[in-house]
């Protein structure tokens, strides 16, 4: 334990300093919060490859690093920088974060309008209190996980979306996370997403970088669907290869819900997603999508849970990866079926490509039931190309490198060709070409 | 579903169980606790040479240094390992030549078991070694065993007269490092089977043991070791029933089972021991290390199992495929009603080029009882073309028990083809109907779906096996649909 003792204090220290920049807002409730946040994180120990949740992902390397907070960094980035990740500048609603920071200038159309507020979580502490105390901390509790702690205990920024009843929201919201740095920093985004019933939104978020250090994210959002809401949450992880990325999404869904989610990872070297949703009330749906495509070092493991907790609820999900070099990847799915929770309808599948022989792969795609009139699936696959499909391909005139190529990005590519918004589904379709174009 | 339908359910879960009762027989026992001493004295008792001393002390030293394991999807109370007899022996046991020289009081138990120990069981084709209480009694059809080389011995007989045949593969598969319960095993086992099949044999008959707990508070740690050379082949039977108890004993056997170039080993088990009454009382604690070892090429190891006893059953029956082209296999049925708990499945250990695994696991639960499938298929890096197929289906009966899967997949390969599926699914209504209207009682019913559903299954068992199966289940089970 002594060797994670250092980064302990370090980041107490930048707790200290974060406390310093407050002013009046010390006394608020919401810092009793980052407080009891700071003290379990300095209760609880960091999980290593003995803890079964962490079994196939050591991050004793993201622990021996020196992080401080975000706010401390020195570098900035301007609009030339960071406009090249613009999908749609036009039409959607941006908001940036630069190392952690809010950048008023990048962003656009974010302001509030009738029954959707959308802004910076730094102003919606300030405007709208009641709300964000309402919110924060319901669904993402700090007890059961260190690195949740730890960025609660950093809440300062993130983005706020309040979609009020009745409402859609027909503009998509992008959200980037923009890190510009060399030095080791950690940004601890905190995203509250709350969509009242029979609301809908799209909201995409992206993570990109600027420079190749060894920073670190540790995102926390805490989304919830009222009665009848949809939300497509599209999640576009491609941080620097240098970087780690800890995310942590916790959905919780009322009546006949609709949650729909897309989870995308390219960059990064050591990633961790969890995804965990659950359904408090019948009716509801969610669809879990996601792809990783690693190579290099890269590890990148997703962990969801799905809790079907009441009855009539259905849930589909799908993960696929191709992985080269020598990255790995993990893929943990768990879906509880709890005792009432009768005509459940779930569905999980699994499916990795490898495509060289260092690759490794891990899943475990995980069953718990208690109910009996239920129809729950699950099925993991790991293997090569179809034969048959490449040698059709051949027979067409294809050569080796071309059909391999078109049949792994058609595998990929299944995960995301049902986006709705079409600037990101053609975004995210030539990201993946190439990074294939580039891996094979 | 109306009452008089429910009524009848009902009383068929009440079943009691039918096979506890106790022989009453002279035992002579250790007494109880474990320590040293007690080790010296089970190895002098079977009268072992100095090395297999040696080992037991290893293992015991060992197991000192090991906790409890506490991983495992199930509950219960510790075992105290302070509480327990390690060694009993029916106490009259002068070499017999006959069967007529065989307590008669013990042929009746074997008779209510139906072991086919007399002569008319001869035509089954069924050689028997009945192990009662540790020591084995009697053996039957050794000499036409014998002459074709194979050894087909108690275990403890083995140690004395194939001293360099066990020195060499005792521990070769599950070391006494390997875990908990094979630490105390290695320590502490006083017998169990033996079967060596020399190069380019066919065994011409199924081999089968008894293994049975009777002495009240003796903890059973059998140890099984087959070997079977080139090109042998051996099917080989194990089915357990035990007396009803009231106190939890402990099973905590280990099996070994080794497969040189081109042989073949078919395990195939039933366990329907006690599994405590309806509240939960009592039980079998059954704690099993099997693993078997495919280190030829072309070799094939197939496990089958048919659980439907013990309160807690804990076992992973495992294949390392070391040799090229070599084939692991698990089959399993596993049945768990009332407060019983399972957390079973396989591990397939992929090492060698072009090796294949099967596995078709098939869970149900009833009562509220919890019944886990967990599994590994685990692909090494140099293992090209490896193959593996898994299946492992649950079915819930009634709304109060669980079905749990936690499968691991570790692939490391990319010529790796790995496949994973699970289902979890009831008894429809719809299914049910359909067969009352076709003039069958709802009993028979479930029973048959039930079949259906595990056929995949009890076709992988001998015959007389596959009999015994369906009626297992159907005293295990069928009763708790409602």
């Amino acid at each position: 334990m002594d060797k994670n003792k250092d980064i302990k204090e370090l980041l107490n220290r930048g707790f200290t300093s974060l406390e310093s920049r407050l002013n009046g807002g010390a006394k608020t409730e919401l810092h009793e919060y980052r407080k009891k946040a700071l003290n379990k994180f300095n209760e609880l120990r960091f999980p290593t490859v003995k803890d079964e949740e962490w079994k196939y992902t050591n991050i004793q390397p993201v622990i021996s690093k020196y992080f401080k907070p975000a706010a401390d960094a020195t570098a900035t980035a301007g609009a030339g920088d960071v406009e090249k990740f613009f999908i749609n500048r036009n039409d959607f609603i941006h908001l940036v974060f630069v190392n952690g920071k809010f950048s008023e200038e990048l962003s656009s159309g974010w302001k509030d309008t009738k029954g959707f507020k959308v802004s910076s979580l730094k102003s919606a502490i300030k405007n709208h209190p009641d709300i964000v105390s309402k919110y924060i901390g319901r669904n993402a509790a700090i007890e059961d996980n260190i690195f949740t702690a730890l960025s609660s205990a950093f809440i300062e920024e993130g983005t706020f979306i309040y979609v009020e009843k009745n409402t859609a929201v027909e503009k998509p919201v992008h959200i980037f996370y923009v890190t510009n740095s060399n030095e080791e920093i950690m940004n601890a985004p905190r995203n509250l997403f709350i969509a009242g019933a029979n609301s809908q939104i799209k909201i995409i978020e992206s993570y990109e970088s600027l420079s190749a250090g060894a920073y670190f994210t540790n995102v926390v959002s805490e989304i919830f669907l009222e009665e009848g809401a949809r939300i497509e949450h599209i999640k576009i992880q491609d941080e620097a290869l240098s970087a780690f990325h800890i995310s942590r999404t916790e959905v919780s869904q009322d009546k006949s819900s609709n949650y729909l989610s897309y989870n995308v990872d390219f960059g990064g070297s050591i990633v961790r997603n969890n995804l965990h949703t659950r359904f408090n009330e019948s009716g509801a749906e969610n669809d879990l999508r996601g792809l990783y495509l690693t190579s290099g070092e890269q590890l990148i493991d997703n962990h969801t849970r799905i809790d079907h907790a009441m009855p009539h609820c259905q849930s589909h999900e799908l993960y696929k990866g191709v992985l080269n070099d020598n990255s790995r990847a993990v893929f943990n799915g768990k879906v509880m079926v709890y005792k009432d929770a009768q005509k459940t309808n779930a569905i999980q599948e699994n499916k990795n490509l490898l495509l060289s022989e260092n690759a490794l792969v891990n899943t475990k795609p995980q069953l718990e039931i208690f109910a009996d009139d239920v129809k729950c699936t699950h099925g993991a696959t790991v293997g090569q190309l179809n034969k048959d499909s490449l040698f059709y391909l051949k027979s067409r005139g294809f050569s080796q490198e071309t059909a391999l190529r078109v049949l792994i990005f058609a595998f990929a590519n299944d995960v995301v060709h049902a986006i709705d918004i079409v600037e990101i589904r053609d975004y995210l379709e030539k990201k993946i070409a190439e990074k294939l174009a580039t891996e094979l | 579903m109306s009452t008089t339908e429910t009524n009848e359910i009902e009383k068929l879960a009440n079943q009691e169980y039918k096979y506890g009762f106790v022989t009453d027989i002279e035992t002579d026992s250790a007494p109880k606790g474990l320590n040293e001493d007690i080790i010296a004295l089970i190895s002098k008792k079977k009268n072992e040479p100095e090395w297999m001393l040696e080992y037991r002390l290893k293992a015991y030293r060992h197991w000192l240094k090991m906790e409890e394991p506490e991983w495992p999807n199930v509950t219960y109370v510790k075992p105290d390992f302070q509480d327990i007899i390690y060694y009993s022996a029916p106490k009259q046991r002068p070499k017999l030549n006959s069967l007529d020289e065989v307590d008669p009081e013990l042929i009746k138990t074997f008779e209510k078991l139906g072991i086919p120990l007399d002569e008319q069981k001869v035509f089954a084709g069924v050689a028997v070694d009945a192990v009662f209480d540790s020591v084995s009694v009697a053996t039957t059809y050794k000499a036409k065993l014998k002459e074709m080389g194979i050894i087909f011995c108690p275990m403890s007989e083995a140690i004395q007269e194939h001293p360099e045949l066990v020195k060499k593969y005792l521990g070769s598969v599950v070391p006494y490092t390997d875990n908990f319960y094979a630490a105390l095993n290695s320590a502490v086992f006083t017998d169990g089977s033996f079967a060596f099949i020399p190069k380019g044999v066919r065994c011409p008959m199924e081999l089968s043991t008894y293994f049975r707990i009777n002495a009240s508070n003796t903890g059973q740690f059998e140890r099984t070791l087959i070997v079977a050379e080139d090109s042998a082949y051996v099917s080989y039977l194990e089915g357990c029933t035990a007396p009803m108890r009231d106190e939890n004993q402990l099973h905590a056997a280990v099996v070994e089972l080794v497969t040189l170039d081109n042989a073949e080993i078919k395990y195939s088990t039933i366990q329907n021991w006690y599994a405590g009454d309806k509240t939960g009382k009592g039980g079998i604690y059954n704690f099993v290390t099997k693993r078997g070892l495919c280190k030829g090429v072309n070799s094939k190891i197939s496990w089958t199992q048919v659980e439907t006893g013990s309160a807690i059953t804990w076992k992973y029956p495992s294949c390392v495929l070391q040799g090229d082209n070599s084939i692991g296999e698990f089959y399993s049925v596993a049945v768990t009603n009332n407060m019983q708990q399972a957390d079973t499945g396989t591990k397939m250990i992929h090492i060698g080029h072009n090796t294949r695994s099967t596995i078709v696991s098939k869970g149900i639960s009833a009562g509220v009882s919890n019944n886990t499938y967990r599994g590994l298929v685990r692909v090494g890096k140099k293992a090209n073309n490896a193959r593996n197929y898994s299946q492992c289906d649950s079915l819930l009966i009634g709304d109060k028990c669980g079905a749990h899967t936690f499968p691991y997949l570790e692939v490391n390969n990319p010529t790796a083809i790995i496949e994973h599926e699970a289902t979890t699914s009831k008894i429809g209504e719809d299914q049910i109907f359909y067969l009352n209207q076709r003039g069958l009682s709802t009993e028979d019913a479930v029973n048959m779906i039930v079949n259906g559903y595990c056929k995949e299954v009890f076709r992988e068992l001998p015959m007389e096996f596959a009999v015994e199966a369906q009626k297992l289940l159907s005293v295990s089970l069928e009763g708790s649909v409602g």
